[in-house]
């Protein structure tokens, strides 16, 4: 009988550097990886097929629940493919608020990826830090809508309510607040030997190759790929802020923790240009039979009464078509495709998850390499298996 | 001999910055709260248990249209109509059950007689899943109200129209 050269070990479901119920199927000859396969599916939930046998707005929750960790971000992926498919064009008001919102989402996700990140490498602390500050952010969650997670802030046509009173003073503190605590967790991590050593040069892909696998976010910057959707095909007014895309040019682990440190940097930026720049105005666009009437007027005026009335039961009437919109979530390119046959509710919807397209190349990233360096790989790739799975 | 340098620098120099953090956090007050005993209050809009609102004196406000079952995104809302003696609506059986509601609010934004709302509370587990389906009677506010009737009325004001331009 052959002696067997190489030993195949399952890493996962329950691991818990897996960030969720990911299964790496591992292939190892001594402690190398000669094969990894991603098994993915453990956290399948059908987001969307229940998306498509609710009504539009009704679909707005199932989108919270993919990327937890981003919840505003599936918000105005979702929201902006059904107003582009109605022809919906929203206050400038609206427009700023969500981009203020989305950015802090992705200082939040960012936050989180860094101290789970550094949890798996070895750095206990940075998870209890990150997750104070991530707090902030959950609070003004919290105060926009109502609930800590899963928010559902973003409306078809607008927001649920409008920007709560001290809005403003909260996330001008954050923006003073995170830049200050950013100085420790460089102190901790930037210069570290044994997070250099754990994150230089392992988990690396060429930009040729990060292209080649469709990699997006961080994953392709991280690269040296100057690619960002809010320069590239800017989406809810971005087009009027000033930021830099942030870069790396190695494509390892390591140029990727700096790269999101810039991008946290560069979000608080146009955090602070969206507050400055906020102007007056509705917080609902004004589209009958579309777009739900403020609530004043539907106590009592009878032609909002009877809108309010139709919108809820029988949702709106979508003409026919397919639309794609994509946004720059912090994991990546999230796009949402949405086919309509004309009813009252979407005929197909098919989600882009970056975590999904990302994690696709764990193979290229780990292969010949350390079995330990598959944790970093994994870490590095962020992915949330709710949107993996979805 | 410049290995054993760069060794030295790092264990002297750049490695104690790290330390120099955590030992600082040393002496910093606690951000975590002492939670079943000291408690977070949350925001004016938290989404937390279903209240049914009453009118001052004291009757239903709600009119069981069925709005709100028809915009939960859980099917988590039950209900049957009814008469009353003076030939009003209102709602005969009012169930919510809470294992299948996602907390989202559309009932409190679809509701046209205010009649739902969320309120602040977010303890409910229970060791028997039959108590999690609520009637009627569990969520209607206490008739008179406890507290100042003013606050809360104030709130849910706030909480429907936003806040007025003057307090800004």
């Amino acid at each position: 009988m052959p002696e067997a050269k190489t030993v195949t070990i399952n890493m996962g479901p329950q691991h818990p550097s897996t960030h969720g119920v990911l299964r790496v199927e591992c292939e190892l000859d001594g402690e190398t990886v000669v094969k990894a396969r991603p098994v993915i599916g453990y956290l399948h939930t059908g987001i969307e097929k229940t998306m498509e046998s609710k009504l539009y707005y009704k679909a707005i929750p199932c989108t919270d629940r993919m990327d937890y960790l981003a919840p505003m971000s599936n918000n105005l992926g979702f929201v902006l493919a059904v107003e582009k498919l109605m022809e919906i064009e929203v206050p400038e008001k609206v427009k700023w608020a969500r981009v203020c919102l989305t950015e802090l989402t992705r200082v939040a996700s960012h936050l989180v990826w860094l101290g789970t990140h550094a949890l798996d490498i070895g750095a206990m602390s940075m998870l209890l830090y990150t997750f104070r500050e991530r707090e902030l952010i959950i609070d003004i969650y919290e105060a926009c809508a109502g609930q800590r997670m899963m928010s559902t802030y973003f409306r078809i046509g607008g927001l649920s309510d409008d920007l709560p009173r001290d809005f403003d003073k909260k996330v001008r503190n954050i923006i003073k607040v995170i830049p200050e605590r950013m100085k420790d967790y460089e102190a901790l991590l930037t210069n570290n030997q044994i997070f250099i050593n754990r994150t230089k040069g392992v988990a690396v892909i060429s930009a040729e190759d990060a292209i080649n696998w469709s990699l997006s976010g961080p994953m392709l910057r991280g690269s040296g790929v100057k690619h960002d959707l809010r320069k590239a095909n800017p989406y809810s007014g971005y087009e009027n802020f000033d930021f830099e895309i942030a870069t790396g040019t190695n494509g390892d682990a390591y140029d990727r923790y700096l790269l999101r440190l810039k991008e946290i940097r560069q979000s608080l930026r146009i955090a602070q240009q969206a507050l400055d720049g906020m102007p007056e105005g509705p917080y609902r666009a004004h589209v009958p039979g579309v777009v739900l009437p403020p609530k004043e007027d539907v106590l009592h005026k009878m032609e909002s009464m009877i809108f309010h009335f139709k919108i809820i039961t029988e949702g709106f009437k979508s003409p026919r078509g397919q639309v794609y919109q994509a946004i720059e979530a912090p994991k990546g390119e999230l796009g949402f495709f949405i086919s309509s046959d004309g009813t009252n509710r979407p005929n197909r919807v098919r989600v882009r998850p970056p975590s999904f397209c990302n994690l696709a190349a764990l193979p290229a990233l780990c292969e010949g390499r350390l079995f330990a360096d598959v944790v970093v790989a994994i870490g590095s790739i962020d992915i949330v298996l709710g949107e993996v799975d979805r | 001999m410049k290995e054993i340098l760069k060794a030295l620098i790092n264990v002297f120099l750049k490695m104690p910055q790290g330390f120099v953090v955590t030992l600082k956090h040393v002496f910093k007050k606690p951000v975590t709260l002492d939670y079943p005993r000291e408690k977070k209050p949350m925001a004016p809009r938290y989404r937390g248990r279903h209240y049914l609102e009453r009118y001052e004196d004291g009757t239903e406000r709600c009119v069981c249209c069925g709005l709100c079952a028809a915009a939960c995104p859980a099917d988590a809302i039950y209900m049957e109509p009814e008469e009353t003696p003076n030939g009003e609506r209102k709602a005969k059986v009012y169930e919510i059950n809470l294992l299948r509601c996602i907390f989202c609010g559309f009932c409190e934004e679809a509701c046209p007689e205010e009649a739902i709302f969320l309120g602040q509370e977010y303890e409910f587990s229970d060791f028997n899943r039959d108590s999690f389906i609520w009637r009627k009677e569990d969520m209607l506010v206490p008739h008179p109200r406890k507290d100042n009737p003013f606050k809360r009325i104030i709130r849910r004001v706030r909480r429907v129209y936003g806040v007025p331009d003057a307090a800004r």
